[in-house]
């Protein structure tokens, strides 16, 4: 149940709540997406800390941006904007692994 | 395993690669469609409209067995400001008809229905398998697929590539261009669940009758994008969407777009109580006409999302997927029967074909559409606050004029 205000309005949730829902099956210790290495995040990977919608990047205590793809969609936006730059490996997760929709 | 060499490959099994499929196995073709999910629909989102002409023509008596949720009699429009919604709605009796015109549906239960119907006319469907990339010959003919199972390429005289907006095997194949974040929208929808006569109730609905809205203005922040709200038997899926460089260029966050689209004042009430059962996300290829790719090449083809077939403006997308998986199959089937191969020169018939029918006319009538919201922030901010604003003011009642009322709007 998501937590409701006295009046029943929903209260903006969490992405972790929000995915919590969702069922996955994680391919353990082969991540689908991967961030190249790099010196200094470039502005399309720090972007991709907000636009993700599963909010599987981050930004982590040394400046740099983490990626933790268990919760991803599988959209493509992330690998949409970071087409030309570079910073991502992108693929599609193993068959029959990654998240699956009860009700798409 | 023995090599079998098939008529043909479908990659995908939403609603273009079912109709391909289902429209080539029925013409008798040996015919292998390969998803990627547990089964048909459970990679798949939509919001989801479905438009009951496009399926007919595939599965005529679908509405017997397809899980359909409500049919809809009634569209609402709504541009929202901040407090308010100014709406154009249409509600006909007329839609309760014998064969009604459109449904809400759940993507990834009717999706699997849809592919029971394949599998029921002969293809062979392997799940949980994601093909990694196309085999060509010297000549650069596209002659089958590699997967990542174990095993050799499997071998067909087409491949129908039907793996939706975010395909990457025909992209990495150089096929068509990479998408770019101005012409994809990336929408969150969430499905919140309601006692059914709660749900009629609030929508003043009986029987299996439904509402949608689509939802426009200061909603999406000053990006473009729209809002949608669609009544299922007893849930209902809100969501919104939005291009993914105005996601980009502000750094607002899609999930906070959709608690505050939730939170909205004439959104709210609809929703109380709900209990809220999935989250999802997905691309919607919106750049129209002018971002189609090639369609079609030695060896194969491209239909639905992948080939960009989305009419933004009406919210179609299913339709023109199904529409397009079933012509590239005729096409196919036709030139099978001919004994022809399936040459560019001889697939261009299914281009052809298409421009002949709703989709690639409609796609063709909006082509500018995309670059009108680009250059026109205006359309979702600002108007939508002029048209509250100048309704308001007429409506108030406060010991002004009328005439004095209309030279404030005006």
């Amino acid at each position: 149940m998501s937590a409701k205000k006295a009046n029943g309005e929903a209260v903006p949730q969490k992405i972790e709540e929000k995915l919590y829902q969702n069922r996955y099956l994680v391919d353990a210790g082969r991540p689908h997406v991967r961030i190249r290495e790099y010196a200094e995040p470039s502005a399309e990977l720090r972007r991709l800390v907000n636009v993700c919608p599963a909010g599987c990047y981050a930004i982590n205590e040394q400046g740099k941006v983490e990626v933790m793809p268990d919760g991803c969609m599988e959209c493509g936006t992330c690998r949409v904007l970071t087409a030309e730059s570079g910073d991502i490996e992108w693929n599609y997760p193993r068959g029959g692994y990654g998240v699956s929709f009860k009700f798409g | 395993m023995p090599q079998e060499r098939f008529d043909a490959i479908v990659v995908g099994a939403g609603p273009a690669g079912n109709a391909a499929a289902l429209t080539m196995a029925q013409g008798g073709l040996n015919v292998l469609q390969i998803e990627r999910g547990e089964y048909s629909g459970s990679k798949n989102v939509q919001g989801a409209i479905l438009y009951a002409d496009a399926l007919e023509k595939l599965i005529p008596d679908f509405s017997e067995d397809a899980p359909l949720e409500r049919h809809v009699i009634e569209q609402r429009i709504w541009v929202m400001d901040d407090t308010s919604h100014t709406g154009m709605h249409y509600r006909s009796d007329d839609f309760n008809e014998q064969r009604p015109n459109r449904y809400t549906i759940l993507r990834a239960q009717f999706d699997r229905w849809f592919s029971s119907k394949v599998r029921e006319a002969g293809a062979t469907l392997l799940c949980e398998t994601t093909v990694t990339e196309l085999v060509r010959d010297p000549k650069g003919r596209v002659i089958g697929v590699r997967t990542d199972r174990e095993g050799e390429a499997i071998l067909a005289d087409v491949v129908v590539l039907a793996e939706g907006v975010n395909g990457l095997v025909g992209t990495r194949a150089g096929l068509r261009k990479e998408l770019k974040p101005r012409t994809v929208a990336l929408a969150v929808k969430e499905m919140h669940f309601l006692p059914q006569d709660a749900l009629e109730a609030r929508f003043n609905l009986s029987g299996d009758s439904g509402v949608v809205i689509e939802a426009m203005g200061t909603i999406t922040k000053g990006m473009t994008g729209t809002g949608f709200l669609y009544t299922n038997r007893e849930s209902i899926s809100v969501g919104i969407g939005c291009i993914v460089a105005d996601f980009a260029r502000t750094g607002i966050t899609p999930y906070a777009l959709l608690d505050a689209f939730k939170r909205d004042p004439s959104i709210a009430p609809l929703l109380v109580g709900s209990q809220v059962k999935e989250y999802a996300a997905h691309l919607i290829p919106e750049g129209g006409y002018n971002a189609m790719p090639k369609i079609f090449g030695e060896g194969w083809v491209v239909a639905g999302d992948a080939a960009h077939l989305v009419n933004a403006v009406h919210r179609e997308g299913s339709n023109l997927a199904m529409t397009s998986g079933r012509i590239a199959a005729e096409t196919i089937i036709w030139l099978k029967r001919r004994g022809e191969e399936c040459t560019a020169r001889n697939l261009a018939k299914y281009r052809r074909r298409l421009k002949q029918s709703f989709v690639l006319k409609d796609m063709k009538k909006y082509r500018k559409i995309p670059d009108t919201l680009h250059n026109n922030p205006a359309l979702l901010g600002l108007y939508p606050r002029l048209l509250s604003k100048a309704a308001q003011t007429w409506l108030r009642v406060d010991g002004k004029d009328k005439r004095a009322k209309e030279s404030e709007i005006l």
